[in-house]
């Protein structure tokens, strides 16, 4: 489980976070949403310690990332897996050793033994054969999908994605949103979502977080977000004509 | 402030590069990578270049010599002299800056630009030392570059010299041959290192800090040759004075 504490983050004099509490439970999808600028990818930021909060405090565990030594915050990085919008996949990189990086980097296993792990993660993603394929040469699905197997091949406890199906056209996004569940729950790992797309709410968002204008607004799952009459919440859901038009039709069998 | 600002960040940079080392048999492999991309498969155009300028340099000496009172073997003379001191070390390394200097500020900029420096630091990897460090090591056989461009611009020399009629071969050999100090090779090389240095940590660190999108990839390898070339410029000034003045 991941807990955020009170999370302050300014830029010169802007705050764009503003004391944001929430947690995120292990074994489940969490989604962070709220439309673009709310905050969300400076909250997704300051938990995998890219940025530093001024103020409040994040918990791996029972362990505070402020309080972790140099020697724990390196160990705690060897357990996060990250999903980047555009993949950030290295472009010099071919499929196989971009899979590979993490396990190069972290364990001392032989080639044979990383290549086994490689090619079982790269089965598990869908994406067999493309081993010796450079990025450039791959659709942007199959590139979230290499990012994906990417980010679990070293078995990490916390997933992290940012947007990770913005680009994709409905059907692939899908696709990477139920894979991304399926990883959850078969490695119990921890994974936080970043999105606005509401067709991953509907989809996969377990346990939902929604920040508005970096406040921590609404809190709930994927039922609830359709149930609740808060403001910013409704406002972000139905901005949507699809959604609009299913809430009418609802409105109108009642 | 803003320059001062610079300066600091770069040294800063300089700091971080040699700090949390990457695994030994990575950084190997990215080491040799680099050598490749940045020593051997410069050699090309800098041979070319060397060979045909060290024939200009030659030819321009042989016709404004009218005097009969100058010897023949100044030809020989002036092509060592200015491509030992001058062409070889200083020349080249501007061109480099631009061969060079526009791939490292590029390749690293795309980098930034496509999250792939976010995502080695989400890893747990010093990025500057990922990226960085095996440039420096790599240029550290960049003299060897330049002793090449020095053979090759006096061979072309000598062959424009000699196949344009301009000087017998015996003359222009005396004329290498004459008042030689081999100081003036050591100053060679110890600027050759100095702008090594700047070749391989100026436009990373243009490449590294730099913001935006595709746009701002191009403005920074622009900038990246500028201020290259500017330093390069600035420190065969300094050495100059210092080692010869």
């Amino acid at each position: 489980m991941i807990r955020v504490e009170n999370i302050h983050k300014s830029f010169g004099e802007e705050e764009i976070l503003k004391g944001i509490t929430t947690s995120f439970e292990t074994g489940k999808t969490n989604l962070i949403i709220g439309s673009s600028g709310s905050g969300k990818t400076v909250l997704l930021k300051c938990l995998l310690g890219l940025f530093d909060p001024e103020e409040g405090d994040i918990y791996y565990g029972e362990k505070s990332i402020q309080e972790m030594t140099g020697d724990e915050k390196k160990d705690l990085r060897e357990h996060i897996g990250m999903v980047f919008q555009g993949g950030a996949l290295f472009d010099s990189l071919t499929v196989e050793e971009n899979v590979m990086f993490p396990l190069r980097m972290f364990t001392k296993k032989k080639k044979e033994e990383m290549l086994d792990r490689v090619n079982e993660v790269l089965k598990r993603v869908n994406l067999e054969g493309a081993n010796k394929k450079y990025p450039s040469e791959i659709s942007g699905g199959m590139q979230k999908r290499v990012a994906i197997a990417r980010a679990i091949v070293n078995n990490p406890k916390y997933l992290f994605c940012d947007e990770p199906n913005s680009g994709l056209d409905p059907k692939t996004a899908i696709v990477i949103d139920n894979l991304i569940q399926e990883i959850t729950k078969e490695y119990n790992i921890t994974t936080v979502i970043n999105t606005h797309d509401m067709n991953s709410v509907m989809e996969i968002g377990e346990t939902i977080a929604f920040i508005h204008k970096g406040n921590l607004a609404w809190q709930g799952d994927s039922t609830d977000i359709f149930k609740t009459d808060n403001k910013e919440v409704t406002d972000f859901v139905y901005s949507s004509n699809l959604f609009k038009q299913i809430r009418d039709i609802q409105i109108n069998k009642v | 402030m803003k320059y001062l600002a610079d300066i600091g960040s770069y040294f800063i940079m300089l700091g971080k590069v040699f700090s949390r080392p990457t695994k030994t048999s990575v950084l190997r492999e990215l080491i040799l990578k680099e050598i490749d991309e940045l020593i051997i498969n410069s050699l090309g155009i800098v041979a070319f270049i060397s060979f045909f300028v060290g024939g200009v340099v030659a030819i321009q000496t042989a016709l404004n010599i009218d005097n009969p009172l100058i010897p023949v073997y100044l030809v020989g003379f002036a092509t060592r002299q200015s491509v030992v001191l001058e062409f070889a070390p200083t020349f080249i390394s501007i061109i480099m800056a631009g061969k060079m200097g526009s791939f490292i500020t590029s390749s690293i900029g795309s980098m930034r630009v496509t999250e792939q420096i976010d995502a080695l630091e989400v890893m747990g990897i010093n990025p500057l030392n990922y990226l960085v460090y095996p440039k420096i090591v790599a240029l550290m056989f960049y003299p060897f570059v330049i002793a090449m461009a020095m053979f090759l611009g006096i061979l072309g020399g000598w062959v424009a010299a000699v196949y344009g009629g301009f000087s017998s071969s015996d003359a222009f050999i005396q004329g290498l041959q004459q008042d030689f100090k081999p100081f003036h090779i050591v100053y060679a090389f110890i600027k050759t290192f100095l702008f090594a240095i700047i070749l391989a940590t100026i436009p990373s660190w243009q490449g590294f800090y730099m913001k935006g999108g595709a746009l701002e990839v191009g403005k920074a390898s622009t900038n990246s040759f500028v201020w290259t070339s500017v330093l390069i410029i600035l420190t065969n000034y300094i050495v100059t004075s210092l080692l010869l003045g």
